[in-house]
């Protein structure tokens, strides 16, 4: 029940990276990171066996911060920066899309050859944080727009998060709060620094950063 | 049942029947918008004009022209034969049914194309290559979507492919299928089947240059490929085949219906897409039907 539970809310996961990788505007792929967020914040509920007030604090932290702040956070910088969809991007939506449903077969497979142990042989814990961290990259490459390859470098982080989940049950969970302290400031400054660079260059298309000028 | 009585039966099933669906999702758009609307029957009477008149047919035209709806016709009507329907099962089947039926359907896209071109204006041309250019992402849509119902079969015959289990791969198949149906029968998100506007117009473009007996060919083969799909999908998604005789008939009866109204709706809420749009979203059904082929292969292995 657990397993497919967990399997379910991974497929989930993978779902909204498409989603992500397909969509033009920049508010569907903010509220696709968010649901992706909150969608992993539960996860630990279901790895866990007993209840434990420590493990509720950090998902519920995670359900809040991914799900709400920071999607927050990157709406505002949206709106302040007065940016609604990605003009031409690098790496045109229907080849990242592609690229991206390639990766997650691949990632699918290579997970069957991996040496895992033996519990998580059947999950889908593996071939998802390889999958999200591939879209990860393939946004954070493709796209030209500051805020999406924000969105990219989150869902990079997410498929960092799926990782650690293999390790629930030896890591101390102050680590994930560590990091997810660490990337809700991260995105808070990143809304600071968008502002700014739309008032210094008068657009968001990080082409444009490559050249110095006084 | 003989084959002697199977066989009319079934073709009558299909050639009377389908003409019905096209007027129900109009009334159903004409009840969406409040409106009237044409009567159910109204393709049926348009058949019946269209059949009394007489040709019209351009002087650089070769009989291709004609032809190629007759073509088509047959093709769309053979690959409808080849379908199981629910509780009655199959008639023609054999091992790889499935892919004559992709490659029949491929055939009559080709003679429209074909009898489109024969009166040599450049605006059909650009109606030929819009449909066809469409067709290759529907087409590979289809084929891993069949792959998908073959692996969990583990057979090519339609008969036992249709006989699905219902889980995480049926929702992504239903999915994946619908967008496909929408797109190969010209509905709404993909080209609007109302629309007589030079550019945005995909399927009409083919057609504009027939009149009499081979329109009315060419509007009766879309209502049965329309019905086609429909049954199609319901069977690909639905367990029908496992079911007792009456409660399966039922059931495709009423997941066609659901369907019709399905297409119904999406025709009455959804605009249709800028043209540069059509190819993702035909990518994503495409990936749907791959990711319903995906949970196969590894539901079945693990």
């Amino acid at each position: 029940m657990n397993a497919s539970g967990l399997n379910l809310l991974i497929a989930v996961a993978m779902g909204l990276n498409l989603l992500a990788l397909g969509s033009g505007r920049v508010s569907s792929l903010i509220r696709a990171v968010s649901f992706q967020g909150m969608a992993l914040g539960a996860m630990p509920f279901l790895l866990s066996h007993e209840f434990s007030p420590w493990v509720t604090l950090v998902a519920v932290a995670t359900i809040v911060g991914k799900g709400w702040v920071i999607p927050l956070l990157l709406g505002r910088a949206m709106r302040a920066a007065n940016i609604e969809r990605e003009t031409d991007p690098l790496i045109g939506f229907v080849p990242s899309l592609l690229l991206g449903a390639g990766g997650t077969i691949a990632a699918v497979g290579l997970a069957r050859i991996l040496p895992l142990r033996p519990e998580h042989a059947g999950s889908l814990l593996v071939p998802g944080a390889l999958a999200s961290m591939l879209t990860g990259f393939i946004l954070l490459i493709g796209r030209n727009k500051a805020l999406s390859q924000v969105c990219g470098y989150l869902i990079l982080e997410n498929g960092i998060y799926l990782f650690g989940l293999l390790l629930i049950h030896t890591t101390p969970l102050l680590v994930e709060a560590g990091i997810l302290l660490d990337v809700t400031v991260g995105v808070f400054v990143i809304g600071i620094i968008v502002d700014r660079i739309q008032r210094a260059f008068d657009t968001l298309d990080t082409r444009k950063l490559t050249v110095l000028r006084e | 049942m003989s084959l002697l009585w199977d066989l009319p039966l079934r073709l009558a099933f299909w050639l009377l029947l389908a003409p019905l669906v096209p007027g129900l999702i109009n009334r159903i758009k004409a009840w969406v918008a409040g409106r009237r609307g044409p009567p159910l029957l109204q393709l049926y009477y348009d058949l019946a004009r269209l059949w009394r008149k007489q040709v019209v047919m351009s002087s650089l035209a070769s009989p291709g022209f004609i032809l190629g709806p007759a073509v088509a016709w047959v093709a769309v009507v053979v690959a409808a034969l080849l379908l199981p329907l629910g509780p009655a099962g199959t008639v023609l089947g054999f091992s790889g049914d499935a892919l004559a039926l992709v490659y029949l359907l491929a055939l009559a896209r080709f003679a429209t194309a074909w009898a489109a071109m024969e009166t040599g204006s450049a605006f059909e041309g650009m109606g030929v290559v819009r449909e066809v250019s469409f067709a290759v992402l529907a087409e590979g849509s289809i084929l891993s979507a069949l792959l998908a119902l073959g692996v969990q079969s583990h057979s090519l015959a339609l008969n036992q492919m249709l006989a699905p289990t219902v889980g995480t791969g049926s929702a992504l198949l239903a999915a994946g299928l619908f967008t496909v149906l929408l797109a190969e029968n010209c509905r709404v998100p993909f080209d609007d089947p109302n629309t007589h506007l030079e550019l945005t117009m995909i399927h009409e473009v083919m057609v504009l240059d027939h009149s009499g007996p081979p329109l009315a060919a060419i509007l009766h083969g879309a209502s049965v490929k329309l019905l086609l799909f429909s049954v199609l999908l319901v069977q690909a998604v639905l367990p029908v085949a496992n079911l007792p005789a009456p409660a399966a008939a039922a059931l495709l009866a009423g997941g066609v219906l659901g369907v019709v109204v399905g297409i119904g709706l999406v025709e009455s809420l959804i605009a249709r897409l800028a043209f540069r749009k059509v190819p993702l979203l035909l990518t994503t059904a495409f990936l749907l039907c791959l990711f319903a082929l995906l949970v196969a292969w590894k539901g079945g292995a693990g």
